[in-house]
Parts: C-alpha cells; sequence; structure tokens
C-alpha cells in the first residue's frame, strides 16, 4: 500500500512538473474550464440561494390564506362570512385581511395598498416600503398624494420607512390605517379582500382545508406548503432551462478539450516516447494523463466555484441576473444569504468533470499506447 | 419535472454509461472471440493495445455509477418537498411505481461495478490478463443493466409531477395517495436486534478469519462474500427495525432516508458509508477467490481477496460499532 502511494506522489510530482513546463497550453484550458465551472455554479448557487430566500420569507406567512371565487375570478369577503367558517378544530386564529394594488401613473410602478393587522396606522398617515423611499426620494416626515380610483386625491404624511432587511416582501408595500384603505379605494363596509387562517399543527392544515372547501364551497383555499412547493418547482425548471440552454457550451468545453487532450504537440510525443523508452508501461502513462486531467479539474472546480460564490454573494449576480430573477419595476434589492449545499456540488461535479473526462478518455489512450520506436525515429 | 439540474445529471450520468459500455461491447466480442495471447498476430497486438483503452472506460462508468448512487438518494430526498404527504426520499420514490425499482436497479449496478473494478485490478496486476475473457463477458452483461437502469430512471422522472397551484381555478388538492406513505414496515425490535447481531458478528469474524488465516480457500471467500451480502441485507434490516427508531426516538418512525437529512446531523451517513464499503469489499473478496486456481493468479487472487475481506471486516465491524453507539447514545427506551 505504501509503495503504492509513494509510486502515485512520484507521478503527481512529476505531471504537476510537466504541466509548469507547458504553461500557456494548460493555461488556456485552465481558462476555459473554469469559465464553465463559473458559470454553472453561479447559476446553481444563485437559485439555491433565491430558493431558500422564499422559504425563509414564507416562513411568517399564515398557513392557509381563504379566497371567495365567482364564476372562477377573486371576489370580496361578504360581511358574516367569516362567521360561517366557525371555529374549526386545530385553527389558532382567523383574520380578515385588507390590500389591494394601487397604480402609480407617476412610477408606472404598482404599490400594495395594506391595512397591517399586527400593528396600527393613524389616520392620515401611512409607512412606506423602502423601494418607494428610493424611487420617489420620500422620508419620514414628508408627505404624499395619492389620485385614487374615484378621482379624489387623498394626502397622507409618511411616518416611518419599514426596514431594508425585510425588502424582499416590503419593498412596495404601503401601510395605511383601516378606515383610510376603506375611504381611498371606497371598499364596502364589512368586507375583506381575504381570510388569513393560522394553524399549529402542520399535519392539521390538509384537513382544515378540505373542511373549508366542505363548508365554504365558493372558497379557494392556498395552502403555504403549496405556494412553497410552486416557488420551489419554479426556481428549479429556470435553473434546468438555465442548464439545457448551457449544455451547448458543455459540449463544446467537451470538443475543446478533446482537441487538446489529442493534439499532442511533437514535443509532448518524443516525452512519452522517452518515458517508456526508459521503462514506463503504459498504465503508467495513463495513470500520469489521469493525475493531469485530475489537477487541472480540480483546480478549475476550486477556481470557478470560488469565483462563483464571490459573484452571487458579492457581486450581485451582475451578469445573469435578468434571466433568472424575472423582473419588475420596483425590484426589491436584496442580499442573499450564502449557502453552499451538497446536491449541488456534486451535480455540477457531475456536469463539468464528466464530460472533461470522457472527452479526454480517447485522447489520452491514442497517447499513452504510442511506441516508443516510431515517436523518436519520427 | 425533467428540468431539474440533479435529474439532467443522472440522466446524462446514466445515458453517457450505457453509450460508453456500448460502444465497449463489439471490441468486448472481439475479444471473447479471437483472443490469444501465444499469438503474436497484427489482431491481437491490436486488441492488447485496445483493452487499455476500454478498461479505463469502463472503469470510468463505475466510477460514475459510485457517484450516480448517491446522488440519486440524495436527490429523491431533496425532491420530497414537491409532492404532498412525502416527507423524505420514501415518499419521493413512491411517488410513482418507478421509483424503487429505479432505486435497486441503481444499487445493483452499483456492485456489479465494485466488482468488477475489483476484478480489473487484479487482471492488471498479473502478467498475463489471466481474466481478460471474464472480465469482457461481465462487460456485456453490464450493459443490459445499464440500459434497464435508464429506462427506470427515465421513466421515473419523466412520470414525476410536483403538486403546485394551478393557474387559476381552485387550489390543487390531490388526494393524498396511499403509496406515498412515509414509513416503512419492519420487524419487531428484539428479534431484529438478535438477528442483526448475530448476522454482523458472523460477517466480521467470516471476514477477519479469511484476512488472517494461512489457508485462504476458495470456499472460506465464498463464505465471505455470501455472508457480506447477508450482512448487507441484515444492516439494512436492522437499521429500518430499530437503529432508526433509537436515532429519531420516536418508537414508529421507520424510514432509512431520515437519518440522512441535516435534522438528524447526517447520522445515517455515518451508517450507510461503512457498510456499503464493506459489503462492495465482501463481495468482491468473494469473487475473486474463484480466480485463485489460475496459475498466474494462484499467489496474487487470495492475497486480493484477504486485503478486501480485511476491509469488510473493518468496515462492517465499524457500522456495528456506529449502530451500537447511536442505540446506546438515544434517550429512547425500547426494551425493558
Amino acid at each position: 500500500m505504501n509503495r503504492w502511494i509513494e509510486k502515485q506522489r512520484h507521478l503527481i510530482d512529476f505531471t504537476a512538473n510537466s504541466l509548469a513546463r507547458r504553461k500557456a497550453r494548460s493555461l488556456g484550458l485552465l481558462v476555459v474550464y473554469t469559465l464553465l465551472v463559473f458559470v454553472l455554479a453561479s447559476v446553481s448557487l444563485y437559485t439555491h440561494a433565491l430558493r431558500n430566500e422564499a422559504t425563509r420569507v414564507l416562513a411568517g406567512t399564515p398557513e392557509i390564506v381563504l379566497q371567495r371565487l365567482i364564476a372562477g375570478r377573486h371576489d370580496l369577503i361578504p360581511p358574516g362570512y367569516m362567521d360561517s367558517v366557525g371555529r374549526l378544530r386545530g385553527v389558532q386564529k382567523i383574520e380578515g385581511r385588507l390590500w389591494g394594488y394601487y397604480y402609480d401613473s407617476v412610477m408606472k410602478a404598482n404599490y400594495t395598498f395594506m391595512v397591517p393587522t399586527d400593528r396600527t396606522v393613524a389616520d392620515g398617515e401611512i409607512i412606506v416600503g423602502p423601494a418607494l423611499e428610493r424611487s420617489r426620494g420620500l422620508a419620514a416626515g414628508n408627505g404624499i398624494s395619492f389620485r385614487s380610483y374615484s378621482g379624489e386625491l387623498h394626502t397622507f404624511i409618511i411616518t416611518e420607512v419599514l426596514p431594508h432587511e425585510s425588502e424582499l416582501v416590503s419593498a412596495d408595500l404601503v401601510l395605511m390605517s383601516e378606515a383610510d384603505f376603506r375611504r381611498f379605494f371606497t371598499y364596502p363596509e364589512g368586507q375583506y379582500t381575504d381570510i388569513a387562517l393560522w394553524v399549529a399543527n402542520p399535519r392539521e392544515v390538509r384537513n382544515v382545508g378540505l373542511k373549508l372547501m366542505e363548508k365554504l364551497p365558493d372558497s379557494r383555499p392556498i395552502l403555504r406548503e403549496e405556494v412553497l412547493r410552486t416557488y420551489a418547482s419554479i426556481f428549479d425548471w429556470r435553473e434546468g432551462m438555465m442548464l439545457a440552454l448551457l449544455s451547448a457550451a458543455i459540449l463544446a468545453f467537451g470538443i475543446f478539450a478533446w482537441e487538446k487532450a489529442a493534439g499532442l504537440s511533437a514535443e509532448e510525443k518524443r516525452e512519452i516516447g522517452i518515458l517508456k523508452a526508459i521503462g514506463w508501461e503504459t498504465g503508467d502513462v495513463i495513470a500520469m494523463k489521469f493525475w493531469e486531467g485530475l489537477l487541472i479539474s480540480l483546480l478549475a472546480f476550486l477556481l470557478g466555484y470560488v469565483a462563483a460564490y464571490i459573484h452571487v454573494f458579492h457581486g450581485n449576480f451582475a451578469l445573469l441576473q435578468p434571466v433568472l430573477k424575472g423582473w419588475a419595476v420596483l425590484y426589491p434589492s436584496f442580499s442573499l444569504t450564502p449557502k453552499i449545499d451538497g446536491l449541488q456540488v456534486a451535480t455540477l461535479f457531475l456536469f463539468t468533470v464528466l464530460p472533461y473526462t470522457a472527452a479526454t478518455l480517447v485522447p489520452i489512450w491514442s497517447a499513452a499506447t504510442t511506441d516508443p520506436d516510431t515517436v523518436m525515429r519520427g | 419535472m425533467i428540468f431539474q439540474p440533479a435529474i439532467i445529471a443522472l440522466l446524462l450520468a446514466a445515458g453517457l454509461s450505457l453509450v460508453m459500455l456500448a460502444a465497449a461491447s463489439p471490441f468486448a466480442l472481439q475479444v471473447l472471440r479471437h483472443w490469444d495471447l501465444g499469438s503474436g498476430s497484427e489482431r491481437q497486438l491490436r486488441l492488447e493495445r485496445m483493452t487499455y483503452l476500454f478498461s479505463m472506460l469502463v472503469a470510468l462508468v463505475c466510477g460514475l455509477q459510485l457517484l450516480a448512487t448517491l446522488l440519486f438518494v440524495f436527490n429523491a430526498d431533496k425532491m420530497s418537498v414537491m409532492f404532498v404527504g412525502a416527507m423524505c426520499a420514501v415518499g419521493a420514490l413512491n411517488a410513482n411505481e418507478y421509483g424503487f425499482p429505479a432505486l435497486y436497479a441503481q444499487l445493483v449496478l452499483f456492485f456489479v461495478a465494485t466488482s468488477w473494478l475489483a476484478v480489473n485490478r487484479l487482471d492488471n496486476s498479473a502478467r498475463d490478463y489471466p481474466l481478460i475473457r471474464v472480465k469482457y463477458v461481465l462487460l456485456l452483461t453490464y450493459v443490459p443493466l445499464a440500459a434497464l437502469v435508464l429506462w427506470l430512471q427515465f421513466n421515473y422522472f419523466i412520470r414525476l409531477e410536483a403538486d403546485v397551484i394551478t393557474s387559476c381555478c381552485g387550489s390543487m388538492f390531490s388526494e393524498e395517495a396511499d403509496t406515498v406513505a412515509s414509513e416503512v414496515s419492519a420487524m419487531a425490535p428484539r428479534d431484529a436486534m438478535i438477528l442483526f447481531y448475530a448476522v454482523m458478528s458472523a460477517a466480521i469474524l467470516l471476514a477477519a478469519w479469511h484476512w488472517k488465516s494461512a489457508t485462504r480457500g476458495i470456499w472460506s471467500g465464498l463464505a465471505v462474500g455470501a455472508s457480506a451480502i447477508g450482512a448487507f441485507f441484515a444492516g439494512l434490516m436492522g437499521v429500518v427495525a430499530f437503529v432508526s427508531l433509537y436515532i429519531y426516538e420516536h418508537p414508529n418512525h421507520h424510514c432509512p432516508f431520515c437519518i440522512l437529512k441535516p435534522e438528524y446531523d447526517y447520522q445515517g451517513y455515518a451508517l450507510y458509508v461503512p457498510l456499503f464499503t464493506a459489503a462492495a469489499a465482501g463481495l468482491a473478496a468473494g469473487v475473486l477467490t474463484l480466480f485463485a486456481r489460475r496459475p498466474s493468479l494462484a499467489a496474487l487472487a487470495p492475497r486480493a481477496s484477504a486485503r478486501l475481506a480485511g476491509i469488510a471486516a473493518l468496515g462492517f465491524a465499524l457500522f456495528l460499532a456506529v449502530a451500537s453507539f447511536m442505540v446506546l447514545n438515544s434517550n429512547l427506551i425500547l426494551l425493558d
């Protein structure tokens, strides 16, 4: 065993030296390889971070949101509807929510107006999200007017800007009092936009949902786990699409690696010829080439992955952002929590190292089986 | 759901393996038909030269299968969030009827791959390619198995539908199908423990004896191989029947996959890595003793077999120690 290790150690040593001697050639391959890992790793790190962010954000939301439908369209919750839900076993809290969208023609953007249930806002005052603060240059204490859908102008005083940490969910948010909300939208008294239900036991959520559907056939309960699942599969799908598109790049890289490995220079051929002449076996040459591939692969993988990590978590994923993030006028600016996932690293490894290894197999073999005699004579 | 990175990677691995093996099979047939070490003909020289390429190729495929097996289980666990009622890999694998067959086929492929690698190593260490025919017969049987794995995995993944919200007409309440159960039935803990410790100790003793004994007969080698298979199943049975209960500290949760999750500190890897290594080594030890009668392998085969048996003995012992530690360290009291 020790002899085997010793032998491999010498082979690695020899390979590293020979790579260093052919700097330009090795560097070209390394750069292309690193670039490929970088792009693929950026995509996977970013989608994984987005998925985590979605999970984190949704963790605080109610387990079930109940909407009422008329002819398949979302409708308001009429007075007395909530009472008919009544007491359901397992439901901790049930609340009517008031929210809606407002189109601001100045910014050409949609805001979300909402009445908070966990805090009170005085009449005539509002609390705004960070994106609104940025785009309209607002600060606490300023006044702002919105023209309501009935044509009247309503003026509000901003008392507070929501913290930046929650920007992913609060970027375009405007919080106001219930009276203001109803006045602004001429919202019918006693009606709500939808109903939120909190369920303590996760195993009960589906049962509560089924009971709601039974009691209120015109309603549609949306479960938090369904929302989570939908987000997860959207992000996975986007990542998968990106990878499928990038498969052309992987293929091109495979061809490039093949070419690189197949086009042995006369000097390299001579080197292999001499090695074999002084007693190396075909197996030894293959082992040397194997170490060469492994060293380049590991180095490229490491460099590419680290560069991708910096790109995603410190460079805001600047190069590929529009493809994966989606689009909005008031897009929240947020920083992602760095996270590395074993499954993703393994997947990435398969996507990059495997094509390289497969592509260099035949060239390695043909180099290793060259006759010393033909090489040195030619 | 085919457009998921890990799924694409798995299908890529399975597809590439099949392509490479299929490319190697005409050569395998040639070797079986025309190989003659005594001859100095051009064809024989060409075959000898080509055999390096195909050994390398199959070694790559085998290595790939080891990685793919890990990725398959890992991925099944990650996908479980996509299905209503699925809590871990069992639920995801139960999402359609191809899931578990795909896993089993992948595991069989894993053990065939490790055995092939062992045979290849032994063959390379001898001067006169004594096992070349065996290797290529094995390769030819490997091809349909690789095709089966690809077919099962493709069918499994293409039929997966994530339970997501449909666009407009009401949220989807896909009924929790009976099949997507996250529980695995198991035997009574006391019987399982007796069987588990008996079979594991027998396997360890046999492997250790084969490792250290001077004779290293064919029969003891075969016994190590057979006991490795037995110990592998006994180990899995033990994990399902009682080790998992002690890890979860819950008298009814038998899942062999949840122990791989971060919630349980990835303890499953500490169990499965030694178990799989030991089983693969023990199986290979058994396979290699079959060749001890060949003249050029008379010394080499028993030595390689003994070394593998040593790995198997250590692996099973480690597995047993880790499992026992988990049981003793747990707060659950299952037996009075």
